[in-house]
């Protein structure tokens, strides 16, 4: 594609998203951290009839389980054995 | 006189306020410095904080300042004829609107991209930032009312505009599917868009819409402006990629498209102006030149609505300072080309004086109806489509303007009350569905009680809108001032413009206030009160900061 027009979509693209992109990424965030609030619910105290599955994903929950409590106003882990920080 | 000469008169001037006049002062009085760190840089997060292409930026800002008020204020205020609505459109500005629009991304991106609230609570005091609050609900209230009024107007003249005006959502609808639920590409889509609005444009006139004389007892007007809030309070319930976001932007190009039409057609047809310069034989009942000009026109000449979006979004997504000559100077430009555009829309496109003195039978009479008139007549000849044609597709263009901006309106104001809630612990705010019902009666009880239930009171709210928002344009350009005497630049340049509209809203809103007594429209009367309360407070705050900021430079040196 010649680069002009690339830019020209590239512009468009932005030109769509921008405008709604705070409304749409804090949506997207309270889903996930209520998604969040499920997988560790059972940590939480919270008894939870899926655990049996939600445990599986733990593992792949590290990473955003860090910003996710930092984000709920908590520094440290508030999970004894699941330290990430 | 041939619209020709006005066309380029005006475009002459705008250019030469761009390539002259905004370099002056984003040069020797913002001092703007390519070197300085802007917010979208320093807190770069990828959600509101993203440093983005200044013709993209550009593109945001004038649609999102765009919408049917520069239409209509023009449109309205010929009636006192085409010479003082003219100056006041390009000097306007050229000296006031371009300078607000630059100075005001100047002033948040100086601090931290903060909204024009936070700043006036930073750099004048917290007082200055509740009064801005108060204006800011004031201006929402009234948007919101008078483009229902508006709308409903356009509709009821315009049976062929409303399979297309309402069609349109179906098309964002379902561009809002085609982008994220279909994973479609957004050119291909943009293209079907815009086919699919213009194929509506093109078959509404076969399709005309009237509503019965009388449902329960009210008159097709009523029956649009109730319609046209149960649609905002839905549309501002649900999500916004489903529509408000496809909205805003089919919306955005519908804008550019027409505007071109329309500019393509003055070129070729150049229309002789019908109307005269001055109008010395005003209808009965036509309120002084002299301040209702400069309340009539707001959007288009300077306007504080501007502010908000400056201050909101512009401001985070600004790559470089020296963007915000292009990005805010150029998009108010765009915006005095769109009144420009009415101007001679609604003056050009009639074939006799008498034909247009009917359609200005009184003030608030024309308006858009003698846009979509004029303007239609003239687009009829230029680009060769029949004139019923025409006027429906200027009649979705200004109709569409006005609902993209009532949409974002009621919900703005939705979140005012929700927070209202908060702050005051009214738990009934906290629902969202509560708050969009009182958002929603609190502007349908304004658009009625202005005079819009019988579909004759029409415009009287107009001028009041005006005030709001040169009141606004006013504490904006206050903020600008203060931090200029700070950096030790000329303030004359802000400070003239400050008591040229202080001066004129005040005096307006006197006159209007002398005008709905005598109407004895007590609603407009208590609304009336609380603006010039405004402005007072506003005044006093101004002098008594202004004055402060001198003390203080002068004990320095």
């Amino acid at each position: 594609m010649h680069p002009k027009l690339k830019a020209f979509f590239e512009g468009l693209d932005e030109f769509y998203h921008a405008p709604y992109r705070r409304t749409l990424t804090s949506a997207y965030r309270d889903e996930n951290d209520v998604f969040m609030l499920m997988v560790f619910a059972e940590h939480l105290g919270v008894p939870n009839p899926v655990s049996y599955y939600t445990m599986e994903l733990l593992p792949f929950m590290l990473e955003e389980f860090h910003s996710w409590h930092k984000r709920m106003g908590m520094e440290k882990s508030p999970i004894e054995h699941f330290g990430c920080c | 006189m041939s619209s020709l000469v006005l066309l380029v008169l005006g475009l002459g001037g705008l250019a030469g306020g761009y390539f002259i006049y905004s370099k002056f002062i984003a040069e020797k009085i913002l001092k703007l410095d390519p070197n300085f760190k802007t917010p979208a840089h320093e807190f770069e997060d990828g959600v509101d904080f993203v440093p983005t292409n200044k013709y993209v930026l550009w593109g945001h800002h004038f649609t999102s300042v765009a919408g049917a008020a520069p239409i209509v204020g023009p449109a309205v205020a010929v009636i006192w004829g085409w010479l003082p609505a003219f100056i006041w459109v390009i000097f306007g500005t050229i000296f006031l609107a371009g300078v607000h629009d630059m100075s005001s991304i100047w002033a948040s991106v100086r601090n931290k991209g903060q909204s024009i609230g936070s700043v006036a609570g930073k750099v004048l005091s917290p007082k200055a930032r509740s009064l801005m609050m108060v204006v800011i609900f004031l201006l929402l209230l009234m948007v919101n009312a008078v483009f229902a009024v508006v709308i409903a107007a356009m509709l009821v003249n315009t049976p062929s505009a409303v399979v297309p005006v309402w069609g349109a959502l179906v098309v964002a609808f379902i561009i809002g599917q085609a982008i994220y639920k279909w994973k479609l590409n957004l050119p291909l889509v943009s293209l079907l868009g815009v086919v699919a609005l213009y194929f509506l444009i093109y078959i509404g006139p076969s399709f005309p819409v009237v509503l019965p004389d009388s449902v329960f007892g009210l008159p097709p007007s009523t029956q649009w402006i109730i319609l046209l809030f149960v649609y905002a309070a839905v549309a501002s319930m649900l999500p916004v990629w489903m529509l408000l976001q496809p909205r805003d932007y089919i919306n955005g190009l519908q804008l550019f498209i027409g505007l071109g039409l329309l500019y393509i057609s003055f070129l070729i047809v150049s229309p002789d102006v019908v109307a005269p310069a001055y109008n010395t034989n005003v209808p009965a009942g036509t309120p002084s030149l002299i301040p209702l000009l400069f309340v009539t026109i707001a959007c288009g000449a300077i306007s504080g609505f501007h502010g908000l979006v400056s201050t909101g979004t512009t401001s985070k997504q600004l790559n470089n300072e020296k963007d915000a000559r292009l990005v805010g100077y150029f998009g108010a430009v765009g915006e005095g080309l769109l009144a420009l555009a009415a101007i001679l829309a609604a003056t050009a496109g009639f074939a006799t004086l008498a034909d247009w003195e009917a359609v200005y039978s009184s003030f608030g009479q024309g308006g858009v109806a003698a846009f979509v008139k004029g303007g239609g007549a003239i687009m009829s000849q230029g680009i060769g489509i029949s004139t019923e044609l025409s006027a429906t597709t200027l009649t979705v263009m200004a109709a569409l303007f006005a609902g993209t901006t009532m949409d974002t309106g009621v919900r703005l104001q939705r979140y005012i009350f929700q927070e209202w809630g908060e702050i005051y612990n009214i738990n009934i705010f906290h629902k969202g569905w509560a708050a969009t019902l009182f958002a929603v009666g609190a502007c349908l009880a304004l658009a009625f009680g202005a005079g819009g239930a019988d579909g004759k009171g029409g415009m009287i709210i107009w001028p009041l809108f005006g005030t709001t928002n040169q009141l606004m344009a006013g504490l904006t350009l206050l903020v600008v001032t203060v931090m200029l005497i700070r950096q030790k630049s000329a303030v004359k340049y802000t400070l003239i413009p400050i008591v040229f509209l202080l001066t004129m809203t005040f005096i307006a809103l006197l006159i209007q206030l002398v005008d709905f007594y005598n109407k004895g429209n007590w609603l407009l009367i208590i609304l009336d009160l609380i603006i010039l309360g405004a402005t007072i407070l506003v005044t006093l705050e101004s002098s008594s900061i202004l004055k402060k900021e001198w003390e203080k430079n002068a004990s320095k040196t």
